[in-house]
């Protein structure tokens, strides 16, 4: 659907919704929806962001198709959600599935022509495959890239909200959107879960979101520790299997393999009803990227003193090279835009009462 | 006992099965009763007539339930207490009510809610909704419609069978005893075996027809504002069978709502409650009743009846920019335009007309001692007219601030009165004062017996459960 039939479309759901407000006792989306006469395209970027997709609204809805007003939130705001994400990044010619998979094609072909360079010798030292330096400054330069782009993403979307940028440096705001954001507020649909893959209450996404999300901040906090270790204490790699950043990256990396194959999983038995057209690839790739690179890990970690070590090393670089590069046009985003959508409701909520 | 049944078999099997209850109806009082009866052990199999996808009658477009409570539960502030509710019952009806069952039904509105999340129902907590009915009554999470997909979750974990798209055509009775059930199941006839029945089927609101017979053609500009299914068919069983009527046959329960709405189903949305902000007009131009006469919630129920008495069951709600965005916003944008002349085109109506009557009416519009910032619907501000017929006697400021907004109104009827009589135990009276010893009743088919007239909020959902629950644990014990 084109941009401006969707915010169309858009609108005229949810002025039914705000018409109608049963599902206010769901989450965030339909208490902001009721802060408001009017729904432009910033608005309804951040109401997309807010939601969370849970589905609950759509089977409680008395104007669910086949009523003839056809009202699908979870599938409108999924699809606008899509359609924010290339709306927000930078720069913007990247964030379709040709350029996120072009980026991974590269990041495969650049492992496979390396990996025939590796030494066999090696003793289990990365450092010996590929120097620090190189390691260093090949993943700072992306990392520093990605995190422009993550920033220039999150002043789109803030602007775009009609949002002015000191507003966001509120700590009532932020610490009630860090707690939202952490525990997953919105996914426990008043304690039974959300209705999610099917219709029945379950918590199971957000336990696996959980594993998926805390894995991976156990996975940086490894890194961290590493960095830590290497510059602060002079203690070089490889660290020992009961070495801190080794259990933190190793706890870590089976939370995501089992997060990131059980999203995987529910996705596959989800109702297609609820969900956006289009949009499925670029979850996939991301889940994917997610669950090799924590894979790889894992067995690199496993095989580091033996002589397929140099191949894994390259192989989990490139991994982890393709992950970071597509983060900015991918489904890791959502991160940023719903985070900052929390803040903008908690924010809107201490403004006072709704009408 | 347990009686299993498929769609396909019904007609085929040589031996169809024998339910211990028949539970005509897939709403809120029909699913009360269908798990309350699986409760006390019967096997039970509910009959509805809507496809899955707008199962649940009414219901679906309900939001809570008044409930008594003597102290502040999780679902409800304050207190409600059993004379307080009573009187609040006495003042909508005028007194057309029964008073046992009516306090039978309050008092059994204490324990429900604990009830109904037994059988997986949510509620909003308490403080939550933006209605001002918090301490009245509690809100179902989600609304009805997710509160019926919560009880036919409960039913298919218990057992209890549901036949969608089926219709009732006969039902045999003798000397006030059910026999059995004749039905259509996608439009092809079957015959349904039971000990006992239990009549959860709706009134007749959705029957133009049947409306046609009291208000004549006017009620085909009615707009149903429910479910499509509603046409009283099993009412109309049972009455023709003896059972003894309740509750006015020609009343119904009919709002102004917008103009717009879609014949059926429009629920909700398609309430206006901008009407005592502004003047109504006929589609001569012409005001008709007083706009202001009293607060919004307490006459809102009267104006279905005023535009339904006007020609061609039209009117239109007229706004200037004031009081715009103090109201619940309506689905539909209104119609605008910066002058009246301009509206009035716009609605098809007489441009001198209107700019007539809205000059007369800013002309009777007596200087009074309000602030024109503060326009507050929520209390009656006598800020009245003089010299109208009729006057405008709340809320009566100037039309002279564009630009001017429009919304059509038609009459929405909402519900029916006419009803079976029942006793306390929801068993239906015959003509002839003895109750039957195998059909009950349960919801709006008996809703009369309570609800003579007028409406409380929240309160057919009550009625539903409180009915629905008893009809199903009498028609388990009258198996044995």
């Amino acid at each position: 659907m084109p941009s401006t039939d969707l915010t169309r479309e858009g609108a005229r759901i949810v002025r039914i919704c705000n018409s109608c407000r049963y599902c206010e006792g769901y989450c965030a989306v339909f208490p902001a929806i009721e802060r408001r006469q009017t729904f432009l395209e910033g608005d309804l970027n951040y109401l997309a962001n807010l939601c969370h997709n849970c589905s609950e609204c759509y089977y409680a809805c008395q104007y669910a198709p086949p009523h003839e007003f056809a009202v699908n939130v979870p599938k409108l705001l999924a699809e606008i959600r899509a359609k924010s994400y290339r709306q927000y990044a930078w720069p913007g010619a990247f964030a379709n599935g040709t350029a996120v998979s072009s980026i991974i094609a590269a990041c495969v072909i650049l492992s496979v022509l390396l990996s025939g360079g590796v030494p066999a010798q090696h003793g289990g030292d990365f450092y010996r495959v590929v120097p620090h330096a190189v390691m260093v400054w090949a993943f700072g330069s992306v990392s520093a890239f990605v995190l422009i782009a993550f920033c220039l993403g999150f002043v789109r979307f803030w602007r775009n909200s009609g949002e002015r940028p000191r507003e966001f440096l509120n700590p009532g705001a932020l610490v009630k959107a860090l707690r939202d954001m952490l525990t997953l507020h919105y996914l426990d649909g008043g304690g039974g879960g959300c209705s999610y893959p099917g219709e029945r209450q379950s918590q199971s996404r957000r336990w696996l979101h959980h594993l998926t999300f805390y894995g991976f901040a156990l996975c940086f906090a490894s890194t961290t520790t590493a960095a830590f270790y290497h510059y602060a204490l002079g203690w070089k790699a490889p660290y020992g299997y009961f070495s801190l950043p080794v259990i933190l990256g190793t706890s870590g990396g089976i939370a995501m393999v089992a997060g990131t194959l059980g999203l995987l999983w529910l996705r596959q038995t989800r109702n297609p009803e609820t969900q956006a057209g289009g949009q499925s690839g670029m979850d996939v790739a991301f889940l994917g990227l997610l669950f090799f690179a924590s894979a790889s890990g894992l067995l690199l970690l496993a095989l580091r003193q033996t002589a397929a070590m140099g191949i894994l090393l390259i192989v989990h670089l490139g991994i982890i090279l393709a992950l970071f590069l597509t983060l900015p046009y991918g489904k890791f985003v959502h991160a940023i835009y719903r985070s900052a959508a929390l803040v903008k409701y908690a924010l809107e909520r201490s403004r006072g009462v709704r009408r | 006992m347990a009686a299993s049944l498929k769609q396909a078999s019904l007609k085929q099997s040589a031996h169809p099965p024998v339910f211990d209850v028949l539970v005509l109806g897939g709403g809120n009082a029909g699913l009360c009763a269908a798990l309350s009866a699986a409760e006390f052990g019967a096997s039970v199999l509910v009959v509805e007539c809507a496809p899955p996808e707008f199962r649940g009658g009414n219901s679906r477009h309900t939001r809570n339930l008044r409930c008594m409570h003597d102290a502040p539960t999780d679902v409800l502030t304050g207190a409600y207490t059993e004379s307080e509710y009573f009187a609040d019952l006495m003042r909508v009806t005028g007194g057309e009510s029964d008073e046992a069952l009516a306090r039978m039904t309050i008092q059994e509105s204490a324990p429900a809610s604990r009830w109904m999340k037994s059988c997986g129902a949510r509620f909003q907590p308490a403080l939550g909704g933006t209605l001002q009915l918090g301490r009245t009554n509690a809100f179902f999470l989600g609304g009805g419609k997710a509160l019926m997909n919560a009880y036919y979750a409960a039913a298919r974990v218990r057992g209890i069978e549901v036949l969608y798209n089926t219709e009732v055509a006969a039902l045999q009775i003798a000397d006030g005893h059910f026999e059995n059930a004749t039905v259509l199941v996608n439009g092809e006839p079957a015959e349904i075996r039971a000990k006992t029945l239990v009549a959860a089927a709706g009134g007749f609101e959705a029957n133009l027809d049947w409306l046609k017979e009291a208000w004549g053609d006017a009620a085909l500009n009615f707009i149903v504002r429910g479910t499509p299914y509603n046409k009283g068919t099993v009412l109309k069983l049972l009455l023709n069978n003896g059972a003894e009527p309740v509750g006015d046959a020609t009343q119904c329960h009919c709002v102004a709502i917008d103009g717009r709405a879609p014949k059926f189903d429009g629920g909700i949305v398609t309430r206006l409650d901008c009407l005592p902000l502004g003047i109504v007009v006929n589609k001569y131009g012409e005001r008709f009743y007083d706009e202001g006469e009293d607060l919004w919630p307490k006459r809102y129920a009267i104006w279905g009846r005023l535009v339904a008495q006007q020609p061609d069951q039209i009117a239109w709600s007229i706004i200037d920019a004031k009081p715009a965005g103090r109201f619940m916003p309506s689905v539909f944008p209104p119609v605008e335009a910066d002058t009246i002349e301009g509206l009035a085109a716009k609605l098809g109506l007489s441009a001198e007309r209107v700019t007539e009557t809205v000059r007369n009416f800013n002309d009777a519009v007596l200087p009074g001692a309000f602030d024109h910032s503060i326009f507050d619907h929520t209390r009656l501000d006598s800020c009245r007219t003089q010299g109208l017929n009729p006057d405008k006697t709340n809320w009566a400021q100037k039309l002279d601030t564009p630009p001017f907004f429009a919304y059509p109104l038609r009459p929405g009827i909402t519900f029916t009165y006419l009803g079976v009589r029942v006793d306390e135990r929801a068993a239906v009276l015959m003509g002839d004062g003895r109750r039957s010893g195998n059909i009950f009743a349960a919801g709006e088919i008996m809703a009369g017996n309570i609800l003579g007239k007028g409406y409380l909020a929240g309160i057919g959902m009550t009625i539903g459960t409180v009915f629905g629950r008893v009809a199903g644990r009498e028609a388990a014990r009258a198996i044995h």
